[in-house]
């Protein structure tokens, strides 16, 4: 009997210990809770992870400076894995479980998709960090996006091809959505510049060899070879040209504007052209450049929190989380004016560009969000107008 | 012309490397008559210890190829040991699904080791590309069929004139014969082990530099290797060898003149096509039955 009794005081205990402790949650109920949706692991973790830790640097500076009307923010994260499953549980977890405001992310084309029709039906505001431009073209009321279309990327190397009067290109593209999206735009804006594609040829992601590829390709006599892919794929391609011997000019996507590029291609990766945010050239933008400035703090409070280098892709969910704070001040959470105000946004100058969000544009950038650079003694060189 | 030749260089440089791990599919079937569906990670094991050896370590070339080797053959050596062996009711079936769910363990571990990121090296020689009639045949491709040729003739060797190789063989066709003759056939299946996974090791860090090494390359090279086994012949040396070949050089001819998003459709296809036609593979002896 005593024993019992000592049991019984025990569990009391213990359940007033636990009581204790969730009571502070109770209290947490009075912030805002942003989710968080990104490829923190798995093969695309080299955008998510930059991404989640920028949310989460966005919302401490948010909440230093006080929060939004006087209510904190909370970041719930979940992870995708970069598998579109994983994102459509995550989204519904975070949607019906947590009550978040909005979601940002995913970080991949193909994760977002499956999104869409979620955040519609929720009513829930989604900013994803993708770049594809079928999330925000047609334009959903709920979908927004921070990330640089292709279409800008494409159109920022046929810019380049132009003023260096290249008129006939081979181009190799990988063969997932990031790939086909830009062939798509490969193809259809070429003519707009005067410039003939005048061989296409693909790869697999997984490929270990694609010299037959440019062998097709250098077979039909381009003046220049475009390869759009993400790591390792485009610095396998890179080594192969060098291999090959083949002297026209290579252009990349921006899916390899990172450091570990130039780490896996080595001095092969040496004269290659690409398209970029301004990010990775930060320190050669002239001062006059207004996002100068915005770049450098990021920069240095990301290098200094982390202590890694910063990538280009952290900035999305920044850029995201910021114009959010932006579109909820004066809301009380109410989804509905958050996704107004959104639409409102103008003159944001943030990490990947100018946003001005309109009911008609939901990602809000023009070309001048893309700078192209040139890869000299394993470095980024800012190439000039 | 010029094209046509560079595809065949292209398409016998990765045929080579099919080769090898068609090698090791070969020589573990010859043994056990077993498939084990984790020698495509065995490829990646090596060609990542290479990276870690090599470039990591900054060993000798030659130091940090046989360190790759001999530590990815005691790898092989530990699956027998621990997830091969120890099997009370030794089904080929259930052995099977076994080397399936060591390949996802060694990946899991791979990625925690070296991570999700890619890796390159070097290549062997620095020399210059060669060039031969316009097209360019790269030092390293050089070196692979070299390294190939000579593995095939080792394992030839090996098999004819040895008589642990006689000994090898022996436990292929008959294990209890074999064992009855006095022949260790554990220790037989334990060494089948280790120069499968040895095989596999080699062709890992052959590809190495020409690609970029990462934990998840090893599931499609393994899938190439067993169809290059399959093709030539499952069982025969020089069967694998050429089977691998032939793969490379179909995919790449794929490229070339057909279109290079369906590479894997027309290399498969012509799988498909030669295993309807002969069913034991190239150079498969016909319905031979050894159960």
């Amino acid at each position: 009997m005593k024993c019992r009794m000592k049991v019984l005081a025990l569990v009391m205990v213990q359940l007033a210990a636990v009581m204790s402790f969730s009571l502070p949650s109770c209290l947490a109920e009075e912030t805002y809770k942003i989710g968080g949706l990104f490829s923190v692991t798995g093969p695309t973790s080299f955008l998510g992870d930059p991404e989640k830790k920028s949310l989460q640097m966005a919302i401490d500076e948010i909440n230093a400076k006080g929060g939004i009307d006087g209510r904190k923010l909370e970041a719930v994260i979940r992870d995708t894995e970069g598998m579109p499953d994983k994102a459509v549980l995550g989204a519904n977890e975070l949607i019906s479980n947590e009550k978040v405001l909005a979601i940002i992310g995913p970080s991949l084309t193909q994760t977002t998709l499956p999104l869409v029709p979620l955040a519609e039906s929720n009513k829930v505001p989604l900013i994803s960090c993708a770049a594809g431009i079928e999330i925000t073209e047609p334009v959903k009321p709920y979908v927004f996006k921070t990330a640089q279309n292709d279409v800008l990327a494409v159109a920022t190397i046929y810019d380049h091809m132009k003023k260096n009067n290249i008129k006939k290109v081979g181009i190799l593209t990988v063969e997932n959505s990031f790939g086909e999206s830009g062939k798509k735009q490969l193809m259809s804006q070429a003519a707009q510049f005067g410039i003939e594609v005048v061989q296409a040829e693909s790869f697999g992601g997984k490929d270990t060899d694609m010299t037959a590829q440019l062998t097709k390709i250098r077979a039909a006599k381009p003046d220049a070879i475009i390869a759009w892919g993400t790591n390792p794929g485009p610095a396998v391609v890179a080594r192969n040209a060098q291999q090959l011997n083949i002297k026209t000019p290579l252009y990349q996507s921006h899916g390899v504007a990172s450091p570990k590029f130039i780490e896996l291609a080595q001095d092969a990766a040496e004269g290659i052209f690409l398209p970029t945010g301004k990010i990775l050239v930060a320190d050669q933008l002239p001062d006059s450049d207004p996002q100068k400035p915005v770049l450098k703090s990021y920069i240095e409070q990301f290098e200094k929190e982390f202590k890694m280098p910063v990538s280009g892709f952290g900035g999305y969910a920044y850029d995201a989380m910021h114009m959010l704070a932006k579109a909820m001040k004066g809301t009380g959470g109410d989804r509905e004016k958050i996704r107004a105000n959104l639409e409102k946004i103008a003159g944001h100058v943030g990490i990947s560009g100018t946003f001005n969000f309109s009911p008609t544009d939901h990602n809000g950038l023009s070309q001048d969000a893309f700078v192209m650079v040139q890869i000299k003694d394993g470095k980024w060189k800012l190439l000039g107008d | 012309m010029q094209e046509l030749l560079q595809y065949l260089f292209s398409g016998l440089t990765s045929g080579a490397i099919y080769a090898v791990i068609a090698l090791g599919f070969t020589m573990l079937y010859n043994a056990t008559g077993l498939i084990n569906f984790a020698q495509g990670e065995f490829v990646m094991l090596g060609a990542l210890s290479l990276v870690s050896l090599w470039k990591g370590f900054e060993l000798p070339l030659a130091v940090a190829f046989a360190g790759s080797v001999a530590g990815v053959a005691a790898v092989g050596i530990l699956m027998e040991r621990l997830a091969i062996g120890s099997v009370r009711k030794p089904h080929p079936i259930v052995l099977v699904i076994i080397t399936v769910g060591a390949s996802i363990l060694f990946r899991g571990v791979a990625m925690m080791i070296w991570g999700k990121d890619a890796h390159s090296v070097g290549t062997f020689s620095k020399h210059a590309p060669i060039e031969i009639g316009g097209a360019v045949l790269l030092p390293q491709s050089v070196w692979i069929l070299v390294i190939v040729l000579l593995v095939v003739a080792c394992l030839q060797f090996f098999y004819r004139k040895t008589l642990t190789g006689k000994a090898m063989e022996a436990c292929a066709i008959s294990k209890k014969a074999a064992a009855l003759l006095g022949i260790g056939t554990e220790r037989m299946t334990l060494l089948a082990f280790a120069v499968s996974a040895a095989m596999g090791a080699l062709g890992g860090i052959l590809i190495a530099p020409i690609t970029m090494s990462s934990y998840d390359m090893g599931t499609m090279l393994g899938l190439k290797g067993f169809c290059a086994a399959m093709l030539g012949g499952l069982g025969t040396s020089w069967g694998a060898v050429l089977g691998g070949l032939l793969l490379g050089v179909l995919e790449s001819l794929g490229v070339g003149f057909v279109s290079s998003s369906l590479k894997d459709a027309i290399a498969f296809l012509l799988l498909l096509l030669i295993l309807y036609m002969r069913p034991s593979g190239i150079l498969g002896k016909r319905a031979v039955h050894r159960f």
